[in-house]
């Protein structure tokens, strides 16, 4: 089982990796659409803006061998802009095309209407995670409890078009928001389980497990 | 209510985790990655280490404890001092930090703060704000470790940097810290109330009250303590310090540091969320 984690030359992916590590994942990480390819599931995170990942994206050839791994059938875990990158387009700093795996957008918090500094942007911080419309059994939140603390740094969430996707939401000032997904091959997560302490390692773990029973 | 965080403040020099008064006066603790390790378990929500030395010497070890540190906490890992230019960031982003802290290069170079968080983006990029009151009532900006005087007063300062693009404010009081006379809710409050990024509050906490009391009062995003932590667990690992350099006199006399309440993590978070502050426990 060998699991790529996609590097796009925007981010630290040094976590993800120490991760994978202390689960027993044998990752590497690579930018070569040959390497991703090779693969038998893949990890697709992000740090930093939407525009600046889906340029670097582009020009490494990584948007279609994104697109073919994920119609192979393997396994995509996207993390943080790894999730938003998955749809269709982004409202930051003017309209952006993202890969369009999911059907919807990805939008900014707005608190404008609240004083000044009761909900801050970005979101750090840990946030409860609630389930949605489906079961997490049979996901990688198999082991997390409703209500789990998981870490988030970000100013932008996905507005999926298709709310059966939802895996689950969390709130964020008035704003209940997708913090994951889960469509057939795809998971994502808004926030960083590699960064969630013990409980965000139960779903790297989730992960391993799922992958050696399908691998 | 928003989630508050309690994040661990690790002052490094060399080697070693140190801890000082008003920024100087600095003893010895211990491995710096022990300590992050232990804070890590008992719940600490981050870690910051902050590189205290950094401008005057060479960083290798500083690079050799984020990588060993970054391997075995799995929550988000701060690294500040000596960040001087987008390599510098890079070097430390890839040795295992996932944000960098900026205080003196962003105020000799305000365009930094931009370049900086437009390519690693906002939420990667924290502003250190090292601040002492003057005469006239109001804060300003000190550089160096509370060494140099900017002139450049703390409010505006922290207006321009959320502009520019800064993610989240590190709020230092020089006047508070290591003093235990609690924090400076005057200075965090006025910061807090004027800025729509996080505040974190650092200086001078030393018992439970003070923490409420920046939560509450100082409307703080979270709170950074030292101190309070530090000197609960120093004497139980001293034992390992032999061969360190530096002072550790204070190690040796087996002294608990006495205007401080030592409290772990586990049971600074119960207390909070007795008193209804929203933390993860």
């Amino acid at each position: 089982m060998r699991v790529s984690i996609i590097d796009y030359k925007t981010s630290n992916l040094h976590s993800v990796k120490a991760a994978c590590e202390q689960v027993g994942i044998t990752s590497r990480i690579t930018s070569k659409p040959n390497e991703l390819l090779s693969s038998d599931a893949a990890i697709l995170p992000g740090v930093g803006s939407f525009s600046g990942a889906m340029q670097n994206i582009r020009k490494l050839g990584l948007e279609e061998a994104i697109l073919n791994f994920v119609s192979s059938g393997k396994s995509l875990f996207g993390i943080c802009l790894g999730l938003q990158l998955l749809f269709e387009k982004s409202e930051e700093f003017g309209t952006h095309e993202g890969l369009s795996l999911l059907r919807g957008k990805v939008k900014k918090f707005d608190f404008s209407n609240e004083n000044k500094h009761k909900y801050p942007v970005p979101q750090i911080g840990w946030n409860k995670i609630i389930s949605k419309n489906q079961n997490w059994q049979d996901t990688y939140l198999d082991n997390c409890d409703e209500g789990t603390h998981m870490y988030f740094i970000h100013s932008f969430y996905v507005e999926p078009e298709d709310e059966a996707v939802i895996l689950s939401t969390s709130v964020y000032g008035n704003q209940r928001y997708c913090s994951s997904i889960k469509k057939e091959n795809i998971f994502a997560t808004q926030f960083h389980p590699e960064k969630s302490g013990h409980k965000g390692l139960e779903i790297y773990r989730s992960f391993k497990n799922y992958l050696s029973i399908n691998v | 209510m928003k989630n508050i965080r309690v994040i661990p403040r690790l002052d490094i020099k060399g080697p070693n985790l140190v801890k000082g008064v008003h920024l100087e006066g600095l003893r010895v603790l211990g491995d710096p990655s022990r300590f992050a390790k232990f804070y890590y378990e008992n719940g600490a929500d981050e870690i910051i280490y902050q590189d205290t030395v950094a401008s005057l010497y060479d960083r290798n070890s500083l690079t050799e404890i984020i990588n060993k540190t970054a391997k075995e906490i799995f929550i988000p890992l701060t690294v500040g001092g000596g960040i001087r230019d987008m390599s510098d960031i890079h070097n430390v982003l890839r040795a295992g930090a996932d944000k960098v802290s900026i205080n003196t290069a962003a105020v000799r170079n305000p365009d930094f703060v931009n370049q900086a968080s437009q390519f690693y983006g906002s939420s990667t990029i924290v502003i250190a704000m090292e601040c002492l009151r003057k005469n006239d009532g109001d804060y300003y900006i000190f550089t160096d470790n509370g060494r140099e005087e900017t002139g450049t007063e703390a409010l505006n300062w922290a207006l321009e940097v959320e502009s520019r693009g800064a993610g989240e404010i590190f709020l230092t009081s020089i006047d508070k810290e290591g003093t235990g006379k609690g924090f400076d809710v005057e200075l965090i409050s006025k910061i807090s109330n004027n800025v729509s990024i996080p505040v974190v509050a650092h200086g001078g906490a030393s018992k439970y009250d003070h923490i409420k009391d920046v939560v509450f009062s100082g409307k703080a995003d979270a709170v950074s303590i030292a101190s309070m932590l530090h000197y609960g667990i120093a004497s139980s690992i001293k034992s390992e310090q032999e061969n360190s350099e530096g002072n550790i006199e204070f190690l040796k006399s087996n002294s608990n540091y006495k205007n401080f309440e030592a409290i772990e993590i586990t049971s600074l978070k119960k207390m909070m969320a007795q008193d209804g502050i929203n933390v993860r426990h």
